[in-house]
């Protein structure tokens, strides 16, 4: 699954920022350097700049935009993204929701398609409305693709129910997310499970990927 | 019942509001809101309704207007610079008697303020919704799925009583996920609306939607039946939910997303002994005064967590007529207030008043 650069895209709200700060604090975990990019300049809230300090406490870099966490409601990227195109360190790529989060990709599409080392990550859930159908689904991943202009290699499923999520949350996923990787031609890599049912499920769902919920409600 | 689905609260109302008969929505984007808008221009073109950005949000309101005015269920939403540029149309309806929704994800102030949330215009939606004597009602959703319920409910009560109903949101709820059950489609409640001016067709005097009337004496007499009407409304329509209040000594009030911040906090105070409750008012106009009276029976304070510098807190020491001690707490200009920092302000109170 791993490659230089990963791209991770979806619908908007599939929980992209949740799987992204996963992926960064296992691979820091195993050794490795890595890089954040938050490219999502579509939503203000719940994004991979709001844990900033979780990620660096980790020793994973984290490139955001330079007013994000603030009030500054403008659309713009850092330069330092550039550095990633001339560093050894491993990056993952947060990009907004949709294809108009997409577009901000577009810029950096010719620099990662062209290292012949990168995968695009689509990542899908059966629960989130709008993508209900797998063919929704493949309706969004189409546009993402025409607006980043990074063509996706691989499936995530990370269909969930935010709180309420349950091993039958879970299993009733695989066909959805298995149906989503045949029209789209795509290999499903991996499925999110919450760690306080991974036990129960890893023998039971294919690829499974622990994760921790770190996006989380000021009340939880 | 269908399935439950994930949902951001902006999208939730937006798909509220459509299976509501909502099928006719006039926007203009703002930050946190602008998902609805987003989710409108994807959905009405598909169900064969209108979505239309206006140029202004004064201009999107007096198509909402016009549109209640035909009779139809229409919406506009905002957050709250843009709702204060709505308040002249607001006001209007009010002077028209037009239902319509009008959805406000509150963001920080005064000014451009933030894009945080914030719940400071609590006094702007439920004492001064425009210029002139009138009301709206100001329903306040804590979660998604209210979000969904509230949605359906302000357009059965706007058409009901033919006056604008706000759902008072904030940046928190609009931008958070939750998983939802909407309600099916076609099943939204129709009133009838034998005032509308949708086409006499020869059948009928012709009806005249205005807010301008030419003799004092005239216009005196409407505002008064229309304060009749909304006596009714105090009396029949204030809601609230009452969380651990039976044997509550201090009583935490909060609304929105700060309450579910509050309930977190009472349910700590409990865990210490401390007999916290919570009254979340559900209804913001009308307020629920009669759950106030009736916990300042028996406890011994309250307390007012909001996002704002203290407004509702004003209509929680009228409805408990200074009988008890009513103390406030809050933070501002897109601050969220912690549950750890509402559990101090109770064991505060709770140590203070032993």
């Amino acid at each position: 699954m791993l490659k230089k650069y990963n791209v991770i895209c979806g619908h908007y709200g599939t929980g992209k920022t949740n799987f992204t700060i996963n992926a960064a604090v296992n691979l820091a975990g195993q050794g490795k350097k890595v890089t954040v990019v938050d490219l999502d300049v579509v939503n203000p809230y719940f994004r991979s700049s709001d844990y900033i300090e979780q990620l660096e406490s980790r020793g994973i870099k984290i490139i955001c935009p330079y007013a994000a966490n603030t009030t500054l409601d403008s659309p713009y990227l850092s330069a330092e993204i550039f550095s990633v195109f001339v560093d050894d360190r491993i990056v993952l790529f947060d990009v907004g929701g949709d294809d108009a989060g997409a577009y901000t990709l577009g810029m950096f599409s010719k620099k990662i398609t062209d290292s012949n080392d990168y995968s695009g990550i689509f990542v899908i859930n059966k629960y989130r409305n709008l993508i209900e159908e797998p063919s929704d689904a493949l309706e969004i991943m189409r546009e993402v693709e025409t607006a980043g202009k990074v063509p996706m290699t691989a499936v995530v499923n990370n269909s969930h129910l935010c709180s309420l999520t349950d091993e039958k949350t879970v299993l009733d996923s695989l066909s959805y997310a298995q149906e989503f990787s045949r029209i789209s031609g795509l290999p499903l890599i991996a499925t999110t499970v919450p760690e306080n049912i991974y036990d129960k499920l890893s023998d039971k769902v294919p690829n499974p990927y622990k994760t921790t919920v770190y996006v989380k409600l000021p009340w939880n | 019942m269908s399935e439950r689905v994930l949902m951001k609260g902006n999208e939730a109302l937006a798909e509220a509001a459509i299976r509501a008969g909502c099928h006719h929505f006039f926007g203009y984007p703002i930050t946190p809101q602008t998902e609805l808008a987003a989710y409108m221009a994807k959905r009405m073109p598909k169900i064969g309704g209108t979505y239309l950005q206006a140029e202004s949000e004064v201009a999107a309101i007096n198509m909402v207007q016009g549109a209640a005015a035909a009779g139809i269920r229409a919406m506009t939403s905002s957050s709250s610079p843009g709702i204060a540029l709505k308040l002249e149309g607001i006001s209007y309806m009010c002077g028209s008697d037009l239902p319509a929704v009008i959805i406000n994800v509150q963001r920080g102030g005064p000014g451009l303020g933030g894009i945080q949330p914030s719940q400071a215009d609590y006094n702007l939606a439920t004492k001064a919704p425009g210029h002139g004597d009138a009301h709206i009602l100001v329903l306040a959703p804590s979660s998604v799925q209210e979000m969904v319920d509230l949605v359906a409910k302000a357009f059965d009560l706007a058409d009901t009583y033919r006056m604008p109903a706000m759902i008072l949101a904030d940046g928190m709820l609009g931008q958070m996920m939750e998983p939802v059950v909407l309600p099916e489609e076609g099943h939204a409640r129709e009133i009838e609306k034998p005032w509308a001016a949708c086409g006499h067709h020869g059948q009928r005097k012709h009806n005249i939607v205005n807010s301008l009337y030419l003799q004092a004496s005239e216009l005196n007499e409407i505002v008064k039946k229309r304060f009749e009407r909304y006596a009714k409304i105090e009396e029949t329509e204030a809601l609230a939910e009452n969380y651990m209040t039976e044997d509550a000594e201090y009583i935490v009030t909060a609304f929105g997303a700060t309450a579910r911040i509050a309930k977190a906090a009472v349910r700590e105070a409990r865990k210490e002994g401390i007999k916290a409750g919570l009254i979340r008012p559900v209804t913001l106009w009308p307020f629920p005064k009669a759950d106030f009276v009736k916990a300042a029976e028996t406890a011994k304070a309250f307390l007012s967590v909001e996002m704002s510098m203290g407004e509702m807190v004003n209509d929680v020491r009228l409805a408990v007529e200074c009988k008890k001690p009513v103390y406030f707490y809050g933070e501002t200009g897109g601050v969220i207030p912690t549950p750890a920092q509402v559990l101090e302000q109770i064991r505060k109170i709770a140590g203070g008043a032993e």
